[in-house]
């Protein structure tokens, strides 16, 4: 249940303006990819163009190719609502439906998409879900409460279960931790390193201990100065990036010797 | 004394330089002089604000509530003639809410749509052109929505033609600006947050906004269709142009003349200012305040029934 992705010569624009530029990367199945870099140089922008949410914002646009299971993503009979089917994704900010129920933000993906379940089917993959994202125990008793009484770091697991749940291929995850609390945020880096195991995770984070505790493979971008696109520096096994980086850039960024 | 004012070249003070002392200064007494006559000045300001709105309701109360009776709320106006004082208001109740409900159901769909369209997909020039627009409809005198009702239907079907359906289509005409101005708003204050995580499910654009936004904006979206209700079921002009004023319960929408509560207000009035006429006009305001109250009392139900619940 998991796929790899080949990222080759990808350049993103919004409008007309090149916001990453020539990215080429290989996303290894069951395996946990970091993507580190300063702000505002094109991590988010490059993560979500993996399952086509860059498209949402109007006049955004990709050039490229993102190969996943031997089909581009970009190609021209390819369904958006089809990638983003298979390539799940969670957000900075936790953000369950705030009119649904924990049970009904865990079964959002089915039932907005208008598929029936059987109750028993519904009950089974609301454990299993729940279960995957570590949340089971603290919310088993009130399954039909809403979804935003949760804490913050509950909110997110919430919302990793509400992805896991219509079976994703690769899970994208968007600085998944920076609004939580320092043992919400152990939570969830606990559950990454389980939920390697069926899933390829991308994972954009500013925090390079955490880069460097979650991830195998690390890649850095940077942007060679305002205005001018963000790239690929370099990527390597994470125990490499942190330990031998090839890149003086790259050093510098993770000894933060870096503006 | 008065404070001192620290300038930059002057020694820096410091805790040790002196006591503190709390002790009123004559600044501190002007400054609360001034908060005293302020406080003073919107107070009366504000009650002299209450003061039209309350005598208005006095009189309104006062006038219209000695005619209210059952008589008056189940007899129409067949049949009286001169200073007879029977005769209700039944015809004029039943023609207001028909016409009111019928409006209704072609504005609502059109103005909630035409809200989806501007803040889900439209973009650039047309957006922009059917804001403005719309805008510029919120401004139209409700006469001129009148008369272009009359001379849509004089095209259509004749110029004799009158019929609760005209009368309806001018509300539409003042209702429409109003639900999707309002509308818009309410979606508009949907997160984006909450659209992109339905789409990272792989749900599709159209279920997003049926099952995410409309469903997250419901509460908003059907107190500003019941406040755009409240704000025509008043109108009188483009009443008065398209169905006028009959004596009898008219239930047939698509022909002839039907009797509203402003109308019939109006015609009492015009026909007897002194005596029975003025007190019939009084007690048909009463009932349209009371409908409108309702409405309002409805919408606020329906926002705190619908609205996401906090925890």
């Amino acid at each position: 249940m998991s796929k790899r992705i080949d990222v080759s010569d990808l350049d993103i624009y919004y409008g007309d303006f090149l916001a990453v530029k020539g990215v080429n990367m290989a996303i290894e199945p069951r395996s946990v990819t970091a993507l580190i870099g300063p702000s505002g140089c094109g991590k988010s922008t490059f993560l979500r163009t993996l399952n086509r949410m860059h498209e949402v914002i109007p006049k955004a646009r990709v050039e490229g190719k993102a190969v996943m299971d031997g089909v581009d993503i970009y190609g021209r009979d390819v369904d958006p609502v089809e990638v983003r089917r298979q390539i799940g994704m969670v957000f900075q900010r936790p953000n369950p439906f705030p009119t649904m129920s924990i049970k009904e933000n865990v079964l959002a993906g089915v039932k907005l998409n208008n598929k029936r379940l059987s109750r028993s089917d519904a009950d089974a993959l609301v454990e299993r879900s729940l279960r995957g994202a570590n949340l089971w125990n603290e919310v088993k008793d009130r399954l039909d409460k809403p979804g935003s009484g949760l804490s913050g770091g509950q909110q997110q697991r919430l919302c990793i279960a509400r992805a896991i749940a219509v079976s994703p291929q690769v899970l994208l995850m968007d600085e998944p931790c920076s609004a939580l609390d320092p043992i919400s945020t152990l939570a969830i880096e606990d559950l990454i390193a389980e939920l390697k195991a069926d899933y390829t995770i991308v994972i954009v984070t500013h925090n390079m201990q955490q880069a460097s505790r979650v991830s195998d493979r690390t890649g850095f971008f940077n942007l060679e100065a305002t205005g001018k696109p963000g790239q690929l520096v370099e990527m390597d096994d994470t125990t490499t990036m942190f330990s031998a980086p090839s890149q003086k850039q790259t050093e510098d960024y993770i000894s933060g010797r870096f503006g | 004394m008065a404070v001192q004012t620290q300038s930059p070249t002057g020694p820096t003070p410091t805790p040790t330089d002196a006591a503190p002392s709390f002790a009123t200064t004559a600044s501190g007494r002007r400054r609360k002089r001034t908060n005293t006559i302020m406080a003073v000045v919107v107070t009366v300001a504000f009650l002299i604000a209450l003061i039209p709105l309350i005598s208005l309701l006095v009189e309104v109360v006062v006038r219209g509530g000695k005619m209210i009776s059952w008589d008056f709320l189940t007899t129409d106006m067949a049949g009286v003639f001169g200073d007879m004082t029977t005769g209700g208001v039944e015809h004029a109740i039943l023609g207001t809410l028909q016409i009111t409900a019928l409006a209704t159901l072609i504005s609502a769909p059109i103005g909630l749509l035409a809200a989806i369209y501007l803040v889900e997909y439209g973009t650039g020039r047309l957006a922009k052109t059917l804001t403005f627009f719309v805008d510029v409809m919120t401004g139209i005198p409700s006469i001129v929505a009148g008369l272009f009702a009359v001379a849509l239907f004089a095209l259509l079907v004749g110029p004799a033609y009158r019929s609760g359906l005209m009368a309806a289509v001018a509300l539409s005409v003042l209702m429409i600006p109003v639900v999707v101005r309002s509308c818009e708003e309410m979606l508009r204050l949907v997160p984006n947050e909450l659209r992109e995580a339905a789409y990272a499910l792989g749900v599709p654009k159209w279920l997003t906004i049926i099952k995410v936004v409309l469903r997250t904006s419901l509460a908003g979206i059907v107190t500003s269709i019941v406040l755009a209700i409240a704000r025509v079921i008043g109108e009188t002009a483009p009443l008065l142009l398209t169905v006028g004023i009959v004596t009898t319960v008219n239930t047939n929408m698509l022909d002839g003349r039907v009797a509203t509560l402003p109308v019939f207000a109006y015609s009492q009035y015009a026909q007897d200012s002194q005596g029975v006429g003025a007190d019939r006009a009084w007690g048909a305001a009463l009932v349209l305040i009371v409908m409108i109250m309702l409405l309002n009392l409805v919408a606020r139900f329906i926002s705190r029934r619908f609205s996401i619940a906090e925890k």
